[in-house]
Parts: structure tokens; C-alpha cells; sequence
């Protein structure tokens, strides 16, 4: 086929500024609401489950899903289907451990919750520093596709096109906030959902809508071994350590956490759990039908010869089934959503610099409304920044690995002291800043020793540390060392807070 | 009743201890679909390239089957919380004045 992929395309841009208009309108319509600081953070929680469940779904549904997924099955066939399955699986873990207290003890960030019967300053320095490392990580993975992205996809250079997601995504967050970002979670995920479902039908008609039809193409052309698992579950302790942290990194994923607090109650947060495990399942369950349709329709090697990682394998079969109107309509959505995820990274970075260190720490909770504000839009100019500087720095890097270390390390520094805090009362503050210093620092490093970079980065023959993910050691470490620390420094008046707590943990009273 | 009467009742204690133990249950039954969906796929190769069908494998009718269980394990959840758990909590919050 003849495709238009990586030049200048017309009909492309036009779709693209359309969306981006589209959403600038919302977003200045949003600002008009946004004056205090829970409307900044939480959209004055006045978002519904409804709603948010479309937003959590915007948030974890990135161009990293949408394209590499697809890609990844196209080329490699069921491991990438192996993938989709895992990046669920947390959704239900999220709502059984931590979605009710999570929303009835927090204000803005997950901090709070930490913090809320322990010692202010030192909880908030360690837990906004496991949180805005797994931003940053996540961050400038984002960065990175997005401009390889954007460059295979319209043909413009790298830099500007950092600069403009940059631009576009610092109006987003510094006018409209919280309830601008949520907006545009909720309108690319409409967006996606429907592009991909598109493409599905396209792809099925082609196969008398039946998928074993398509099946049996992939197995003509490719082989059986297109179907069957490959080398991406190999030993049972790698897939287990892989699938903790996938499972347990969505709960220390901090801007998919302080999405709850957008929400008035915990009923509410229970049903933007469904929501989004209802549109994030559908999206997995026909992402495969997409990779394998592409493998047969456009083709392996064309798909590798516009780009290697098989990124362009959805864009391509959109083109191929619908021409450059839908292949602009796709181009348009992957862009949405790089936009989207980074505004939302983009406002967790923020409220743990302003919320928790500048106001927290160094104000002691004593800060007016409009100087919480403002510090919260310079925190968002500064992050904003230094992730367009990141993004250009690690420009051709293969930071695929940085997604599993937000993961790895969301699963070992955030989560345990989150959930730790939730359920025992004997936790003190010296267990919850150890375990996250624990969680982090040897999630980071076993993965730096892992096969991930020790090998595949760094080019050395053996890895030091056997295991391609290492949430099996890191976060049982986080765990222990919790558990040690908090016994060794018992705290009275810790465990006193922790009853008087409950009435709020487990009824909601007094809740914001 | 007064909060520290309540959080003292037994009622109050035994809407925590229930609400844990279906949490920890249904996360038991997250563990044991995922899980064994993966060791499947780590341990009996042969038995997950297994045709159901002319082309479709068990292998990819076992992919769908958690994505639809921990769906449904989330709905169960909803449910149970919306009916039960949230009954108390409203009997609960009524009895506290």
C-alpha cells in the first residue's frame, strides 16, 4: 500500500487543531470556575462517577496502550495480548484495597492519606518524592513516544513537536485545572473508545465479522506460533514479580489517585472504579483484534519499515481501511491523548510540589487560597518545563523501561505506606518514611541491574539481578521494613488518631 | 450515641471486619484468575496453544475470561457494597447524634 504516514498530511492537521480547539474551548469555560485550590486539585469535587470513571479510563488509556499494544501484537501476536490482560488486572485490586478510605481521608493527594495521623513534615517530603518520581519516569516516557509519535506521524521535527505538547498542555492545566483536565480526560477517552471500536468493525467486516476468520489469516500467513505465547512469560517468578507490579503500581500511580478526590463520595469513587474497569476491559479485549487485523491487512514488514517498535501498526491499518480522513481522525486522537495523559501527570507533579511540600512543609498548612493558587500554577510552569526539557534531552533513548519502573516503584514505595496507613494502627512515621525510602531506592536500582537495562540498555552480556521486573523483592522489602520500623518506634498518640480515624475511614464522616 | 461509643459497638467492628474479609476474598479470587492464567501460559504451553474452534486457541478464550472476570469481580464488588455495606454505614451514621 501506498500511505501517507510520516509526511505532512493536510486533513491530519486539520483534525488535530480541531481537537485541540475543541478541547482549549472547555478548558477556557473550565478556568472561568476555577478560583479556590479544592477547585485547582479537585475540581471542587464536583465531578460524577459517571464521569470520572471516562477520566481514570483517559488517564491509564495512553498512546503507550493505544499503539503499542496494537503494535506489539501485530508483530509479536499473543504476548501483546498476554500485556493487555496485565494492565487490567489492577482496577479490580484498586477498588477492594483502596478506592473508599483512599477518597474518605485525602484532600488532594495521596499525602494526605499517609500523613493524616502520623507527623506532617517528614511523611510529605518522602511520599512527595516517591510520587513525583514515579511522575517524572512516567513523564518522560511520555515525552519521548510522543515526539518519535509525532514525527513518524506528520512528519514534523522532533523539538516542536515537544514544544508544542508542552504549550498546549500547560494551558490545559494552569487555566482550567483540575476540571479542565478531567474535560479533556473524559473527551479523548470518548474519542479513543470510539476511534478504536471503529477500526475493530473495519477490521471484522473484512473477516465476515468473525474474529476466528481472522485467526485463521494470521495462522497463514505467519504461523501458529503468531498464537501462541512466546518468549514474554518465560519463568513463573518473572511473571509473577511483572504482574505485582502492574497490579499494585496502579495503586501508587498518584494522578490516577488524586482522581478520587474529584469525586464528592465514596459511593461516587466506587462507581468511577466500574466505569473505568468497564471501558478500560472493553478497549484491552479489542485492542488484539486491531494489532492482528494490521498484521494481516497492512503487513509486517511495512508496518516495522515506518516504525521499528511496530508504533504505527493502528495509524496504518486506519489509513488503509478508512483513507487519510480517518487516518487524520486516529493521528488526531493519539495526539489527544498524549496531551491528556501529560496534563494529568502534569497536575500530580504540581499538587505534590505546591500541596505537599510548599504549603504543607514549609507554610505548616497556613497558606491563603490565592497564594496556594499561585504557588500551584508556578509548580505546574516549572514541571511543565523541565518535561519538555526531559523529552528533548532523551530524545532516540529507549526509555520503554521507564514505564516499568513508575510501576516498579509506585508499587514499593507508594502503595505499602498507603495501604499500611489504612489498615494498621500500629504504623508510625518512621515506618512509612523508611518503607518508602526502601521501596524506592531498591526498586530503582534492581531495575538499573536487571536484564531490562543492565542488558538491553546498557549492553552488558549477564544482568546482576535475574528478574525483568522487581516489585517481588522491592515492595516485599518496602513491606518488611515498614513493619520493623514502626515496631521499633511504637508512637501512642499515632495509634490513638488511627481509632478516632476510623469513623472517617470506614462512614465517611467528616470527609470533604 | 457518641464516636467513641460507636466506633466501641460491635456493630461498628463488625461492618470493619466484614468489610476486610470480602475485600481480602475477592482479592484471593483476582490472584487465582490472573495467576493461573499466567502460570498457565509459564507451565502447559501445549494445553494454551490448544484450538477451540477451527483457529481460536484456549490460550486467547482464556485472555478474554479475565478480562471479563476481574470485570465481574469489580461489579460483584459494587454491588455488595452498595446494598450491604452501605446500609450499615447509613444505620450507623443515623445512630450517631
Amino acid at each position: 500500500m501506498n500511505t501517507s504516514v510520516g509526511k505532512p498530511n493536510i486533513i491530519a492537521i486539520v483534525f488535530f487543531i480541531l481537537v485541540v480547539i475543541l478541547t482549549l474551548v472547555i478548558t477556557y469555560f473550565a478556568a472561568r470556575k476555577t478560583k479556590t485550590t479544592s477547585e485547582f486539585y479537585a475540581a471542587g469535587r464536583s465531578v460524577s462517577g459517571f464521569q470520572n470513571g471516562l477520566a481514570l479510563a483517559g488517564d491509564y488509556m495512553s498512546a503507550a496502550s493505544f499503539l503499542g499494544i496494537s503494535g506489539l501484537v501485530a508483530l509479536k501476536g499473543y504476548d501483546g495480548m498476554i500485556y493487555a490482560v496485565g494492565w487490567l488486572v489492577g482496577w479490580p485490586a484498586l477498588m477492594f484495597l483502596i478506592a473508599e478510605p483512599l477518597r474518605n481521608l485525602g484532600k488532594y493527594t495521596f499525602a494526605d492519606v499517609v500523613a493524616f495521623r502520623l507527623r506532617q513534615g517528614p511523611i510529605r517530603i518522602a511520599a512527595a518524592i516517591g510520587g513525583l518520581l514515579v511522575v517524572l519516569c512516567y513523564t518522560i516516557a511520555q515525552m519521548v513516544g510522543s515526539g518519535k509519535l509525532i514525527q513518524l506521524m506528520f512528519g514534523m521535527p522532533y523539538e516542536l513537536a515537544e514544544i508544542i505538547v508542552g504549550f498546549v498542555m500547560l494551558l490545559y492545566v494552569l487555566f482550567g485545572g483540575m476540571l479542565a483536565t478531567t474535560w479533556v480526560q473524559i473527551i479523548k477517552a470518548v474519542l479513543l473508545l470510539l476511534g478504536v471500536t471503529v477500526l475493530t468493525i473495519l477490521t471484522l467486516a473484512k473477516f465476515g465479522f468473525n474474529p476466528g476468520v481472522l485467526y485463521g489469516e494470521v495462522q497463514k500467513m505467519y504461523g501458529e506460533a503468531m498464537l501462541n505465547p512466546g518468549g514474554l512469560i518465560t519463568t513463573p517468578l518473572d511473571s509473577f514479580s511483572l504482574g505485582l507490579a502492574l497490579m499494585f503500581g496502579l495503586l501508587g500511580l498518584p494522578h490516577i489517585l488524586m482522581r478520587f478526590y474529584t469525586v464528592p463520595d465514596a459511593k461516587e469513587a466506587r462507581k468511577s472504579v466500574v466505569y473505568a474497569t468497564t471501558f478500560i476491559g472493553y478497549f484491552y479485549l479489542i485492542i488484539p483484534i486491531v494489532g492482528f487485523g494490521a498484521a494481516v491487512l497492512v503487513g509486517k514488514d511495512l508496518i516495522t519499515q515506518i516504525g521499528k517498535g511496530g508504533n504505527m501498526a493502528a495509524p496504518l491499518l486506519a489509513e488503509l481501511l478508512g483513507g487519510k480522513a480517518f487516518l487524520g481522525f486516529i493521528a488526531a486522537v493519539a495526539f489527544a491523548t498524549i496531551l491528556a495523559v501529560v496534563a494529568g501527570l502534569t497536575l500530580a507533579a504540581a499538587s505534590a510540589l505546591s500541596h505537599d511540600i510548599y504549603v504543607s512543609v514549609f507554610k505548616k498548612g497556613k497558606a491563603t487560597e490565592s497564594e496556594q493558587v499561585k504557588v500551584a500554577r508556578i509548580s505546574t510552569v516549572i514541571f511543565g518545563v523541565t518535561a519538555v526539557l526531559l523529552g528533548i534531552l532523551f530524545k532516540g533513548q529507549n526509555v520503554a523501561f521507564l514505564v516499568g519502573l513508575a510501576f516498579a516503584i509506585a508499587a514499593s514505595a507508594n502503595f505499602p505506606a498507603l495501604f499500611l496507613s489504612i489498615v494498621w494502627k500500629k504504623f508510625t512515621t518512621a515506618g512509612a518514611v523508611w518503607s518508602i525510602l526502601a521501596g524506592g531506592i531498591s526498586a530503582t536500582i534492581l531495575i538499573i541491574l536487571s536484564p531490562t537495562v543492565w542488558v538491553k540498555v546498557l549492553h552488558n552480556p549477564q544482568p546482576i539481578f535475574p528478574l525483568k521486573n522487581p516489585a517481588v523483592v522491592s515492595m516485599s522489602l518496602a513491606f518488611i521494613v515498614a513493619i520493623i520500623a514502626s515496631l521499633m518506634t511504637p508512637d501512642k498518640e499515632a495509634e490513638k488518631k488511627f481509632e478516632e480515624e476510623k469513623v472517617r475511614t470506614y462512614l465517611g464522616v467528616g470527609a470533604e | 450515641m457518641n464516636i467513641e461509643q460507636l466506633l466501641n459497638s460491635e456493630k461498628f467492628k463488625r461492618l470493619v471486619r466484614t468489610k476486610w474479609t470480602f475485600s481480602f476474598i475477592m482479592l484471593a479470587i483476582l490472584f487465582f484468575i490472573y495467576y493461573g492464567y499466567v502460570f498457565t501460559i509459564a507451565l502447559n504451553k501445549q494445553l494454551v496453544a490448544q484450538k477451540v474452534g477451527q483457529y481460536t486457541t484456549v490460550g486467547i478464550l482464556m485472555g478474554v475470561l479475565v478480562v471479563v472476570g476481574a470485570w465481574l469481580l469489580t461489579v460483584i464488588y459494587v454491588i455488595w457494597a452498595n446494598t450491604k455495606y452501605d446500609k450499615i454505614v447509613d444505620e450507623l451514621k443515623s445512630e450517631l447524634k
